[in-house]
């Protein structure tokens, strides 16, 4: 079989003739796993860092990050998948016995990940049921209960922030108080996991025709926000702030680690995703221009939401700035007496001179507020804060604002929908892989088993603490794990299973033998640099200390939040997330040893 | 003598209404705000009408119905467009009590508002608070309606994914075995991994030619 390296397989039709599921088609698989690794972090978690770590200087540090780390690593998953023909638990205890631990951690994180990713959906899919309103509902402040004024916590706050925290999330003010359960957050939970389950129940089958739409939808509305957003006043500011090269930033560490970790957190490495879909290709596939393809269209995809992303900020920051002059001015006015608008935007600062220099007391008597472009546009906010707060902010200065909100949800929801895919198929394919079910139990009731499990799960999520319980699992569950199942997975392939036969097995897919580039990264460099990022991510772990941010009302600076540490036992469950996954390794290769010291 | 009781009169007037006076109350207009190009200049004609619709609204309290346009006293008036007024008593040389001014402005809010083509942001009386409108709740929150829609396509998509694959199942075991079609896989699978297009050999009709067995045996075994 080896000797036999004829051109790769055509598609159409050709399995291997072992039962095992098969792609409809090429692109179906292509998409899947762009879907898979595009997924909420592109646009909520890279403009900011581009944004935080001196604009187009991150791209170099990203650049270099992908080249050692990111592609080999995806190269691998891809290859030992389609080679073996198993998901991860299976790959992983055909490649050693001992290195079975690997696939059940990875499944272990996939289900976690899991519980929490579709409740942020469920967020997402709130907003977009109340988008088809004008107009938004986050958009003004409700009556107090007297009907004399407006709410006083929404005053405090503003009504967009007012909407994510008292009218969604309902947050209570301490992790402890966990409160009663969000019956309407439960029914976009039960809805979320419904079309979940819709998409996943019958394996690749099924996600094979959802993908075609959920995949290229989010393109689409990028354009689309693209477009509408460099027309829009103050774009070129936001755009120019994102990307002016700072390269001083270079020479500090956390840059790199944290463009590392982006890296590799972005295209959902180590969760056994990949090593499924890429299991269900034909066995002669060019697995390495796929990986190449796909990590090349993630970071494009990163890049090209940053920019949609920063001219709506852009835009934003300076309608902000404009509101906050127009503040200014109508005191001034109103306090010298001077014709109503006297004073234009841009000789504000004048106006503000000349009467500083004639009428100094009384100028110190106003309120005025300092009006910087740049303070507004370095509120850089990321994760729920940019789509909930900043962005949906945003959406309400555009005309036509609930068709841009309902889009841009819309968009949000597809994006997470294709990456829940990869997540359930890390989840289902190692359990159809481990007969978990008897064979007769059709696959729709082992995938619907697992979707209400996960469902029943992810139900505390609901209660008002949830989201603070969402940050932790967030923070907490996959970032060293994930990192540690990597290293050991780049570790397995290359020493344990042999890096010469795993060229040949490559050879024997793709047509040519893996070059210079592939083995020195998959035999040195990558394993480093994982040591190097699980270092540091340890250490920066164990030294912040674990809080969290509370919305307090009765806080004596309202609306900031208020730094609380997390009580004991919360303290204990964020050290078991942290590490128990990962101790399958150990466990499952110790049960090894002793079964093979009884029985041989 | 009309001079001195000119005098007398301007300064009982100046008496009366003064900045930060008891019973006055500070107007503030925007009218360019408000209107842009349309925007009027603000003369004297424009403060009579003031004069008369604050006399208007005093006239429709019970008990002051006598009021006139005499009775109302407008003074500093700036370039803002600002200005104090009182509402005097005929009676006494005193002025109104500002509760009773305050409650009569308020009731006719909305006609003083529409006669200067403004609304209560660009017309504003200082100490005068507004009524704000009843907030429109519908009977039912829009997010309902969506979420219903959405959750029953969800839940009949389920439905019949269950249904269809069910049956699907039952149509499988009445079928024809599925041996057949799994030789054919295998066979397809050898001959394309020897990297000969075997078009003319399509098996998959199920016929096995005995002049076709003569080629299967030129191929080189793997």
């Amino acid at each position: 079989m080896a000797s036999s390296r004829g051109p790769p397989t055509p598609w159409a039709g050709a399995g291997a003739g072992d039962g095992r599921p098969a792609w409809g088609s090429r692109l179906q698989y292509l998409l899947s796993c762009v879907g898979f690794a595009v997924g909420l972090g592109n646009i909520w978690r890279f403009p900011y860092l581009c944004q935080a770590y001196g604009g187009g200087a991150f791209l170099l540090p990203y650049a270099v990050a992908l080249a050692l780390e990111g592609i080999p690593l995806f190269h691998m998953e891809l290859a030992i998948g389609q080679r073996l023909r198993r998901g991860s638990v299976g790959v992983w205890t055909a490649i050693s016995p001992y290195l079975g631990g690997v696939g059940l951690g990875c499944f272990s994180v996939s289900v976690l990940v899991s519980l929490y990713y579709n409740m942020v959906l469920a967020w997402v899919l709130w907003y977009l049921l109340n988008s088809f309103q004008h107009p938004l509902p986050w958009s003004s402040c409700p009556a107090s209960h007297n009907r004399t004024g407006l709410l006083a916590e929404c005053v405090g706050s503003g009504p967009v922030s007012f909407f994510w925290f008292r009218r969604t999330l309902n947050i209570s003010s301490d992790m402890g108080a966990s409160g009663a359960v969000q019956w309407p957050l439960l029914g976009c939970l039960a809805a979320s996991w419904g079309v979940v389950y819709l998409c996943v129940s019958r394996g690749i089958e099924s996600t094979g025709k959802a993908i075609y739409f959920t995949a290229l939808f989010p393109y689409l509305v990028l354009t689309v926000f693209l477009v509408r957003g460099l027309t829009l006043p103050g774009a070129a500011d936001g755009l120019a702030y994102l990307f002016t090269p700072d390269v001083r930033v270079l020479g500090s560490p956390r840059v790199w680690l944290d463009a590392a970790t982006q890296i590799f957190f972005s295209l959902s490495l180590a969760l056994g995703g990949h090593i499924a879909y890429a299991s269900y290709n034909p066995p002669r596939n060019d697995c390495e221009k796929d990986a190449v393809t796909i990590a090349l269209v993630n970071s494009l995809t990163s890049l090209y939401a940053a920019v949609a992303v920063f001219s709506v900020l852009g835009f934003k920051a300076t309608t902000d700035q404009e509101n906050c002059l127009d503040r200014n001015i109508i005191l001034m006015v109103n306090a010298f007496e001077l014709p109503d608008q006297s004073i234009p935007r841009e000789d504000y600062a004048l106006v503000l001179n000349h009467l500083n220099v004639t009428w100094p007391e009384r100028v110190a008597q106003l309120p005025l507020e300092t009006c910087l472009l740049r303070d507004f546009l370095h509120k850089g906010a990321s994760g729920t804060g940019l789509a909930f707060i900043a962005f949906a902010e945003a959406l309400l200065h555009m005309p036509g604002a609930p068709g841009w909100a309902v889009l841009f949800f819309g968009m949000l929801f597809s994006l997470g929908l294709t990456s829940m895919f990869g997540n359930m198929e890390s989840v289902i394919t190692p359990l159809l892989d481990m007969g978990v079910l008897p064979r007769r139990v059709p696959k729709e009731a082992l995938t619907g088993l697992a979707c209400l499990t996960c469902f029943l799960l992810a139900s505390c999520f609901t209660l008002q603490s949830g989201s603070y319980w969402l940050e932790l699992f967030d923070r907490y569950a996959a970032s060293i794990n994930l990192l540690v199942f990597a290293l050991l997975e780049v570790l397995g392939v290359a020493y344990v299973y042999g890096l010469d036969r795993f060229c040949e097995d490559v050879a024997w897919m793709t047509g040519r033998r893996p070059g210079l580039y592939w083995r020195l990264s998959w035999r040195l460099v990558s394993p480093l640099l994982l040591l190097l990022v699980l270092g540091a991510s340890v250490l920066l772990l164990v030294c912040s200390p674990p809080g969290y941010h509370a919305w307090d009302p009765q806080y004596e600076r309202f609306p900031e939040r208020r730094e609380r540490l997390y009580p004991g036992w919360v303290q204990a469950v964020c050290v078991l997330l942290s590490f128990l996954p990962a101790l399958w390794v150990p466990a499952v290769a110790l049960a090894q040893l002793l079964r093979r010291r009884t029985g041989g | 003598m009309l001079w001195l009781l000119f005098f007398l009169i301007t300064a009982i007037s100046a008496e009366l209404c003064q900045p930060g006076g008891k019973n006055a109350f500070k107007v503030r207009l925007s009218i360019k705000t408000a209107l842009g190009d349309k925007a009027y200049v603000w003369d004297t004609n424009e403060e009579y009408l003031f004069r008369a619709m604050v006399a208007f609204s005093m006239r429709k309290v019970p008990n002051r119905e006598a009021t006139e346009l005499s009775h109302v006293l407008l003074c500093n008036v700036t370039q803002r467009v600002s200005f104090w007024f009182v509402v005097t008593d005929p009676t006494s040389n005193h002025t109104l009590p500002a509760a009773e001014v305050q409650s009569a402005i308020r009731m006719n809010r909305n006609r003083i508002n529409n006669a200067f083509l403004l609304n209560d942001q660009t017309l504003e009386f200082l100490k005068i608070p507004t009524t704000l409108a009843p907030p429109t709740d519908p009977s039912v929150p829009v997010w309902i309606i969506t979420f219903g829609v959405v959750f029953c396509i969800v839940t009949i998509a389920v439905i019949l994914l269950i249904v269809s694959g069910v049956r699907q199942r039952r149509r499988k075991n009445k079928g024809p075995s599925e041996v057949d079609d799994s030789e054919d896989k295998c066979e397809n699978a050898i001959t394309i991994e020897n990297g000969i297009p075997c078009d003319s050999l399509d098996t998959k009709g199920g016929h096995i030619n005995e002049v076709f067995l003569m080629e299967d045996e030129r191929l080189t075994p793997l």
